[in-house]
């Protein structure tokens, strides 16, 4: 059985990428921008894990490990800081939400 | 040898009772400040006596004195100590000084028994003892500067002691600007002198200078530079406006500053540094001509003056000029000693015309004076005293010493007849305008308001200063009396080792001892016929016919206008110098480069960072999306330029 290259892995990691990052910049919806987030995380999750299987390495997973932390982590908070603003706004739109300026 | 050990005492006493008054004396009662104030210069006088007793002892080969107290600079070769140096000059300047200085600082607890900032001018006039004795004891040109620049500002302090009066204040300005710009010269004069021998000390300099040859250009210069600073502090032409100007302050400031002892630190500067000056004789030439030209000049101006301080000052600034054409041909010895005469007699003068103002109430004007020589007579007789000194007629010291002046500049070695005319001529129009203010002032009818004003006599703490000053007056020059006689100069002899180098310098005399003795008395023959016809003049122009001023002045209209406007050099210096300096700080200086350049500078530096922050404060749009969208290009640039070093690296 020969194994799928890495190039393969990383071409779906960049791809996720990429889509993580359109979506992060062109929705409108907090809950969308916030998955938009996930994607770019798991992506890069995906080209860590890649690495370590082609180096025989475990440093790579380390890393995901850590990345999954903090993005369990990261979810939890902006969850919260999304609840409270639908409870003032009463809206998701994140046009909304720019009173933080000059 | 407790003082030749630490000489330092003289300048420590008035130093500490300087700081003493100026720091305690606020609250303290007069005299509590007075015991400060002539306590410490009474002990500086009495320190000085006892220099003088153990000065008398040391041998010839101990002179000058010299003592060092610590390295003040150093940097790289440039060296200078504090260092004082007593020699003959140092002795006959610390006596005049102290003495005159202590007999001021009695007078003045009288003239300035009812004025405001009674600590604050005792303070000051303290502080000027200490710099004036530092200036003369310096054994280096450095520590010369240091009092010299001193005493410049104690001047500037004590005309201006009345500050809330706009004259006053202005007048003090007047003299430290003025005599800043004789500085700049005495300035660039130390630097060339210590380029040229690589020393500021006096003895060291002296021994190089005998190495080098007469008359380079660069001794010139350093002699006409410095002798630039003596024009500027001794208010010679064509630096002199300051003085008159200086009139402003306490009449005592006047005496002390302004007539005995700051203005003459020009003279003494010039004596000190014969061994140099011999060497520079057309620098000599120079001080001689302009000395000759301030007596002649400031003297006009005198005649016509009607403030009886003014007279006075046109008066010092004038002797000034006498003493500077004696060091100009050579005879510094009769320079230093007219200065001596001079201290006392004008001294003298000062304060007695201090205790007349003093009498009728604080007026000036002699026009407003008269008769007053029954109501004061002791201020009378000392003031008569101090005339007949300063015109010359023996046996008053003055005629002594203007005497040897005239003399060596008919005959000495470096004679000049043009010189001696002029000076003659001054001695005439001296003697004329000082009788003038005698008879104004103490004669015919009294043109004060005799109801209002009512004349009296000084209190005893002046009229002691002033009988003391007129003995002086009288006896100072009789250290050359015997001269004349045909005997020894015990004045000139004293001073001798002092001026060995230039004496040696100065070409020979080709005339035997009788001969120089017969044209000597025939030459004060002469000086003292010129004073009599000066006084003659005064006589039929002020009492017996008191009408000829006026219609004199009426027929000569035009040149009586130029002298009482003072030759107009006041306006003229205004026009030509003042306005267009004025002219070019406000229009260039001021709106041109401090607001155009560098205020353009520091207000653009602002102003371009708050342009810059207002465009790049609109990026804070508080639109999360449009902060994503930096991130990304942010984060695409980086990853390019990652991979594109990556690729130079490769």
């Amino acid at each position: 059985m020969t194994a799928v290259p890495i190039s393969y892995y990383l071409v779906l990691s960049a791809v996720l990428f990429g889509l993580g990052v359109v979506a992060f910049v062109f929705k409108r919806n907090i809950i969308t921008i916030f998955m938009a987030i996930e994607l770019m995380l798991n992506a890069v999750n995906l080209a860590f894990v890649a690495f370590a299987r082609a180096h025989n390495q475990l440093d790579g997973l380390v890393f995901v490990f850590f990345v999954i932390v903090v993005a369990a982590a990261e979810a939890a908070v902006g969850l919260a800081i999304v609840i409270t603003i639908v409870q003032n706004r009463e809206s998701l739109n994140i046009e909304r939400i720019n009173l933080l300026k000059f | 040898m407790l003082l030749l050990d630490h000489l330092w005492i003289i300048l420590a006493l008035p130093l500490a009772g300087a700081a003493i008054n100026g720091l305690f004396g606020k609250n303290w009662p007069k005299s509590a400040v007075n015991s400060v104030a002539i306590g410490s210069v009474s002990l500086a006088f009495l320190a000085v006596a006892e220099l003088v007793r153990e000065f008398s002892l040391l041998g010839a080969d101990q002179i000058p004195w010299v003592k060092s107290y610590f390295t003040w600079i150093t940097a790289g070769a440039f060296r200078v100590d504090f260092a004082l140096r007593v020699d003959q000059l140092t002795i006959v300047m610390l006596l005049t000084v102290s003495f005159v200085g202590m007999l001021i600082h009695i007078y003045s607890t009288g003239y300035m028994e009812h004025e405001g900032g009674y600590y604050r001018f005792f303070s000051y006039l303290n502080l000027f003892m200490f710099f004036m004795l530092t200036l003369v004891m310096a054994a280096n040109i450095v520590v010369m500067f240091v009092g010299w620049e001193g005493v410049g500002l104690c001047s500037y302090l004590l005309i201006g002691f009345w500050f809330l009066k706009k004259t006053a204040a202005d007048a003090g300005k007047k003299a430290f600007i003025v005599t800043r710009l004789g500085d700049f010269g005495f300035t660039v004069g130390i630097l060339l002198l210590f380029w040229t021998f690589g020393t500021v000390d006096f003895g060291e300099i002296f021994a190089k200078a005998s190495q080098h040859p007469v008359g380079t250009g660069i001794l010139t210069s350093i002699c006409l530079l410095l002798f630039t600073g003596a024009i500027g502090k001794s208010a010679q032409l064509p630096l002199y406006v300051w003085l008159p100007d200086a009139m402003e302050g306490p009449t005592p400031v006047s005496a002390l500053i302004h007539a005995a002892t700051m203005v003459t630190a020009g003279v003494y500067m010039v004596a000190r540094m014969n061994p140099l000056f011999s060497r520079a004789p057309i620098a000599m030439l120079a001080v001689a001509i302009v000395g000759a030209a301030t007596a002649f000049y400031s003297a006009t101006i005198g005649l016509v003056q009607t403030d009886i301080k003014k007279v006075l000052a046109y008066s010092t600034v004038s002797q000034l000029g006498y003493m500077f054409l004696g060091c100009g041909v050579g005879a510094y010895a009769a320079g230093i000693f007219h200065l001596m005469t001079h201290a006392f007699f004008k001294g003298l003068l000062f304060l007695a015309a201090g205790s007349v103002i003093h009498a009728i109430g604080g007026e000036q004007d002699m026009q407003k004076m008269g008769g007053l020589r029954k109501k004061i007579p002791v201020t009378y007789w000392t003031m008569l005293i101090a005339t007949l000194a300063i015109t010359g007629l023996p046996p008053f010291a003055g005629f002594f010493s203007k005497d040897e002046i005239l003399y060596s500049a008919f005959a000495g070695p470096y004679a000049n007849t043009i010189l001696y005319g002029v000076g003659l001529a001054a001695a005439l129009l001296t003697s004329f305008y000082m009788f003038r203010l005698i008879f104004l002032t103490f004669f015919g009818e009294a043109r004060y308001d005799e109801h209002k004003v009512h004349a009296h006599e000084s209190p005893k703490n002046m009229l002691v200063p002033l009988v003391i000053l007129a003995i002086l007056s009288t006896v100072g020059g009789w250290l050359a009396a015997p001269k004349l006689l045909g005997g020894e100069d015990y004045f000139h002899n004293f001073l001798g080792p002092v001026f060995a180098a230039a004496d040696k310098l100065a070409p020979a005399v080709e005339m035997n001892e009788a001969a120089a003795h017969t044209l000597e008395l025939e030459l004060s023959g002469l000086a003292v016929v010129i004073a009599l016809i000066g006084f003659f003049l005064a006589w039929w122009f002020y009492i017996r016919s008191p009408k000829t001023p006026d219609k004199l002045a009426e027929s000569l209209r035009g040149p009586y206008t130029v002298l009482l406007h003072k030759y107009y050099v006041d306006e003229i210096y205004l026009a030509l110098i003042v306005r267009p300096l004025l002219w070019i700080s406000t229009n260039v200086l001021w709106h041109g480069a401090d607001e155009g350049v560098i205020d353009g500078a520091v207000n653009g530096t602002g102003r371009v960072a708050r342009e810059a922050g207002g465009q790049l404060r609109e990026l804070q749009s508080g639109n999360a999306r449009s902060y994503a969208t930096w991130v990304v290009i942010g984060a695409v640039g980086v990853t390019a330029l990652l991979l594109g070093l990556w690729r130079v690296v490769r």
